[in-house]
């Protein structure tokens, strides 16, 4: 244990957020507990009624504030405990990781899993699985991006703002 | 097709009817086999309990120059290994190089010193039978088959190591690729439970009573299900079986139980003759339970 | 995006559980609440050994009202457990309980984390989430809505009878649906029951005979439930009523058109004598059979196949009950509650090839030997095997198709017992020398172990060890004919070869086959073993995750008569408990339309499941039935102008929630 502390110290920890459908993989993940199976301690859970309350924006707010990687969890298609907000939530996301990735997140960081409220072993190895993959990519920071590209902005506005008063002077 | 072929020391001695009835009929399926140049001991009988490591070293050895071989003559990567106990040596190598890093370093230090490379991923140990029903085809050998068996029942008895740890294609109780394939050649298979009980192996040797016994249990118990004849896809099998009857006799009682290797079953359905297939070298004559059989 | 920081805001309590060492132990508690106190917003922060307790409730309740706390935060475990406990702790304090938001760090963190640190920051996260969120959070109340009074019973076991009578003897009407010809079920093909030996037909065919008299039960034999619709209190079931090709109000199971049949002798196999024995293409599954009615089979009646038969059958029944030209019919009921009690299927033993089944004749399943057995059986309880012999030796295999890694991995817990039960009655009946063959004996019920006792007194003979395989080859002269039992005597330390004439073996119990699509008709899980999921294996055993439908007997599991007579109880009580209340509180997460943003796009219209969204022509506004609605959200996330808000689930508060664990 303290070995593997040691190993570990200075090691990049990814921080996910993860969106877990009430019915099915919250359930699950009580179970995993209940079970008492042994996971990686980075995933940040907010749970909701069904996957398919989950708002492409909620996603998208999550990496902008600093998240790593996003996690959706939701029953398996045909077993919605609402007959078909996994369906809606699949169309969503399949679009959302197409402007993820043109928006420069990479594959991997967003993940849509189906885990069924009976898989508490799979809560564990899809949480291993994607943090170990989320770590190898290293961290996100969307935050500090943000603040570069804003000073990068301002440099170039206040480069552009100089250029033209010099423009107005030699005029 | 093409196939590597490691015959090992049994088929050059008491197998010889396999090695025989094995290639005529290879022929007659349009199957080139390779033989591995310079080949030696496969490493089975007790090497492998008393000294593992070496007993894979002498295995890896066959191993290497089969892939050598094979890069040589631009072949298929499979190594047709007819007799169980070759079979399941140079698999379980195969399987050790793959798995345990101890081994695989030893034996990679023992061929560099023999001036060999070690063999390279890809390279497959196949067993005849499993070559013939899953890379010919049943429906391929059927169209060729020219006198089919009608009539002849036969004890499908498969032995312990063709299965046994690694069940590679088929079930590890209850193999039926042979049942299949003797299907094929119009034979006609007995229910026999006992396709995978110890034959008596080496015990018929060492602790005769013992040995003795399993292998009257088997020809007992096919004869009883009302097979006329035992066949087998391992030297050692067909040996025990066949070799002791007259012991089995004085001990326990008569069997009269011709037993054959699968590959002479089949040749003679594909219409080769008794001679190529070797069916004279058995000690107990199977001609009179295959006469007017086909 | 909307922000959810605010610096001034409603005045916070926050609370951490220890749960004892279930938290406390993992999670360094102290340091999350004094991280929680820090927080903007948090006026009390305290922990308590076990929140959930009288004391731990009424500290907060306290706190609401000498504090003038306006939010409750409380960490602790699964909101799947206590959420509804620490709502009710803010209403005693008089707070709105929807000003409450739980945090799971026990079946979310300590119980799944073991590095105490990285436990402890993630309880903190969390917590923070939960404190940025209830900022958010509105008043809101639990709509109520009346409940429908009627049951029903799906499934005619000995648990259905049992719920079904029950809530009917309270007055209720109930609707007991049954797919088979006769209600029953697997308690009918026993003689006797275990530890008792007490004839099974004499405790079950008086209860079975009660279903049908009942005034309040309506009986529907035969028939399936292809669809549920609604919600709890409110369910429209759908029943699919399979023709008999006989009258059901005319036929008095008379067996005349029986005997009239085209067929002289029986030729088909009789599923209820297990294919023992044989029946004609009309038929009555036995005697007793509830609703005493004959039944065609449309696979082998001839009429039915070719509509060439003589129909000596119609013309020998003198009621002219016999009805060639019925069909399937559809039914729609109402009804408040359902209970399902659908059973299990047995273990197919052909699946353990090793032990014979399907290969040598005189291998039995227990459920043959059952029938074998019966006074009222094929062979009227003479004992003979199929080969016309009477054993001598007889070998019970037990846990086939149980505690294995290739099949089931659980334990059936019914086999030791009646395996013993067969043990006796074999014994008995024939006196042969019999053999059980166990892994370990399991016999924790009532007088269980007494049983055990007796029948170690009785002579039968026990073996510890799994069978190896049943064969039919000899190793000695004794052998010779017989089947062989290989075996590991594990108490003796060798290898045994016990030859016998008759091989029982024991099918453990498993999920039906078609418990995967009962249960999406239903809207409620399966475990990973296949069978019903109940909402909490302790607090909740016969509820399920959808509201109103309650589940008893070995579709949850496999049990005994005893436990499932009371498991049908128990049901029965909490579906009388729910349509007695006349009403029911919904949980208030449904969705609503903020009309001053909707922009009359429509989007959401199609996506609704329910049809509880509709457009409203006039306005051009979108408009949302709250009854119909389910609280999925799945129109909250969809609406373009943001303008549908889903009750406990909006924007602000997720992404309040967002911020509060990224912060």
């Amino acid at each position: 244990m303290t070995h593997h502390d040691k190993k570990g110290a200075g090691r990049f920890e990814p921080r996910i957020v993860a969106f877990f459908c009430n019915w099915c993989t919250y359930t699950a993940a009580d179970l995993a507990g209940v079970s008492r199976l042994k996971y990686a301690p980075n995933t940040r859970v907010i749970r909701v009624m069904c996957s398919g309350r989950v708002d492409p924006q909620f996603v998208l707010d999550a990496f902008s504030r600093g998240a790593d990687g996003v996690l959706l969890g939701g029953c398996h298609p045909g077993d919605c405990h609402y007959a078909e907000g996994n369906y809606k939530t699949l169309r969503r996301m399949r679009l959302l990781e197409r402007m993820l990735k043109d928006m420069g997140v990479s594959d991997g960081r967003f993940r849509l899993e189906w885990i069924s409220g009976a898989e508490g072993e799979k809560v564990k190895t899809v949480v291993n699985d994607m943090v170990a993959k989320v770590r190898a990519l290293g961290p996100l920071d969307l935050p500090g991006k943000f603040k570069d590209w804003d000073s990068e902005l301002e440099g170039l506005a206040r480069s552009v703002h100089a250029s033209s008063k010099e423009a107005a002077h030699v005029r | 097709m093409n196939y590597l072929y490691y015959p090992g020391c049994s088929l050059k001695g008491t197998g010889r009817a396999y090695d025989e009835s094995l290639k005529a009929v290879c022929r007659a399926l349009g199957i080139t086999l390779s033989e591995v140049p310079d080949w030696n001991c496969c490493g089975a009988t007790a090497y492998m309990s008393v000294e593992e490591t070496r007993a894979h070293a002498l295995a890896a050895r066959n191993l290497s120059l089969a892939d050598a071989a094979a890069a040589d003559k631009g072949l298929k990567r499979d190594i047709i290994a007819p007799c169980s106990a070759c079979y399941l040596v140079l698999a379980k190598t195969l399987h050790a190089l793959d798995e345990q890093i101890e081994t695989r370093v030893l034996v990679e230090r023992a061929l560099k010193a023999g001036g060999l490379d070690m063999p390279k991923a890809g390279l497959q140990v196949r067993h005849p039978l499993d070559v013939l029903v899953n890379d010919v085809g049943l429906a391929a050998i059927s169209a060729k088959v020219k006198s089919p068996l009608k009539g002849l029942k036969l004890a499908p008895y498969y032995g312990c190591q063709l299965v046994r740890p690694y069940a590679a294609f088929d079930d590890q109780a209850h193999p039926v690729t042979m049942d299949r394939l003797m299907a094929a050649s119009g034979a006609e298979c007995v229910d026999f439970p006992l396709k995978t009980r110890c034959c008596g192996g080496s015990l018929t040797g060492t602790v005769p009573d013992a040995g003795l016994r399993l292998a009257y249990i088997i020809l007992k118990e096919a004869k009883k299900r009302g097979a006329h004849a035992v066949v087998t896809v391992c030297p050692l099998c067909q040996f025990n079986l066949d070799g002791y009857q007259d012991k089995i006799a004085a001990e326990f009682e008569e069997v009269a139980m011709p037993v054959l290797y699968f590959t002479q079953v089949l040749g003679l359905a594909l219409g080769l003759s008794e001679r190529e297939l070797g069916i004279q070298r058995g000690i107990v004559p199977a001609e009179p339970a295959l006469a007017g059989r086909r | 995006m909307k922000s959810a920081s605010n610096g001034s805001g409603p005045k916070i309590g926050f609370y951490i559980c220890h749960c004892g060492t279930n938290i406390a132990g993992t999670i360094d508690v102290e340091a999350v609440r004094e991280h929680a106190a820090k927080l903007p917003g948090v006026a009390v922060s305290k922990g308590y050994k076990y929140m959930c307790s009288d004391p731990g409730q009424e500290m907060i309740a306290q706190d609401i009202r000498a504090q003038g706390l306006e939010r409750l935060v409380v960490a602790a475990c699964s909101p799947n457990l206590h959420e509804e406990t620490f709502r009710k702790a803010a209403a005693k304090g008089g707070l709105n309980p929807f000003f409450f938001q739980m945090v799971n760090i026990r079946e979310h963190a300590s119980w799944v984390h073991e590095d105490k640190a990285a436990a402890t920051q993630k309880a903190e996260d969390q917590v923070r989430a939960a404190i940025h969120r209830v900022r958010f959070h509105k008043a809101l109340e639990k709509k109520r809505v009346p409940v429908h009074p009627d049951v029903m019973v799906v499934g005619g076991g000995i648990a259905g009878i049992h719920a079904a009578l029950t809530a009917a003897n309270a007055g209720k009407k109930v609707i007991l649906v049954e797919r088979e010809a006769t209600i029953g079920g697997h308690m009918a093909l026993f003689d006797k029951t275990f530890p008792t030996l007490d004839c099974s037909a004499c405790i079950l065919t008086p209860k079975m005979s009660a279903v049908k008299g009942h005034p309040n039960i309506t009986l529907w034999a035969y028939s399936e439930v292809t669809k549920v619709e609604g919600y709890v209190g409110n369910f429209k079931v759908t029943v699919k009523r399979k023709p008999r090709y006989v009258k059901e109000d005319l036929c008095v199971g008379c067996d005349a058109c029986i005997d009239a049949c085209v067929f002289k002798e029986a030729k088909f196999p009789d599923e209820f004598n297990q294919g023992l024995s044989k029946r004609k293409p009309v038929y009555l599954s036995f005697p007793q059979a509830t609703p005493k009615v004959v039944t065609i089979d449309p696979k082998t009646c001839i009429q039915l196949k070719t509509g060439k038969c003589k129909m000596t059958c119609a013309a020998a029944c003198d009621r002219k009950a016999i009805d060639f030209g019925q069909k399937e019919e559809s039914k729609e009921v109402p009804v408040g509650a359902i209970i399902l009690t659908t059973g299990f299927d047995a273990f197919d033993p052909k699946r353990h090839e090793y032990y014979g089944y399907g290969r040598y004749p005189n291998v039995y399943s227990a459920l043959e030997v059952e029938r074998l057995v019966n006074a009222s059986g094929p062979t009227g309880g003479d004992v003979v095997l199929r080969d016309g012999r009477r054993p001598e030796a007889i070998g019970i295999i037990h846990c086939v198709g149980s505690r294995d890694e290739h099949t089931n991995k659980w334990c059936s817990r019914v086999c030791c017992m009646y395996s013993l039960k067969l043990a006796h009655l074999l014994k008995e009946r024939t006196g042969a020398q019999v053999y059980n063959f166990y892994i370990d004996m399991r016999t924790p019920g009532k007088t269980f172990e007494e049983f055990y006792d007796r029948l170690l007194k009785e002579g039968v003979q026990f073996v510890r060890g799994r069978v190896a395989e049943v064969n039919d080859w000899a190793m000695t002269r004794e052998e010779e004919g017989r089947l062989v039992i290989r075996v590991e005597d594990t108490l003796a330390g060798f290898v045994r070869r016990i030859p016998v004439d008759m091989v029982v073996l024991s099918q453990g119990l498993e999920a039906r086959k078609d418990a995967l699509d009962v249960r999406r008709i239903f809207n409620i899980g399966c475990g990973s073993d296949g069978f019903f999921q109940e909402r909490h294996p302790k607090l909740a055993p016969v509820s399920t995750f959808a509201d109103g439908i309650f589940i008893a007997g070995a579709c949850q599991g496999p049990k005994d008569i005893p436990d499932t007579v009371a498991q049908a109880g128990a049901a029965a009580a909490e579906a009388l408990a729910l349509v007695d209340a006349g009403h029911v509180e919904m949980e208030p997460n449904t969705s609503r339309v903020v009309e001053e943003e909707c922009s009359g796009c429509k989007s959401c219209v199609p996506l609704c499941p329910y049809s509880a969204i509709t457009f409203d022509e006039a306005k051009k506004k979108a408009s949302i039935n709250e009854i119909l609605c389910k609280g999925c959200g799945v129109c909250a996330a969809a609406c373009p102008s943001g303008s549908i808000r889903q009750n406990l689930f909006e924007d602000d508060e997720i992404f309040g929630e967002i911020e509060g664990v990224l912060s």
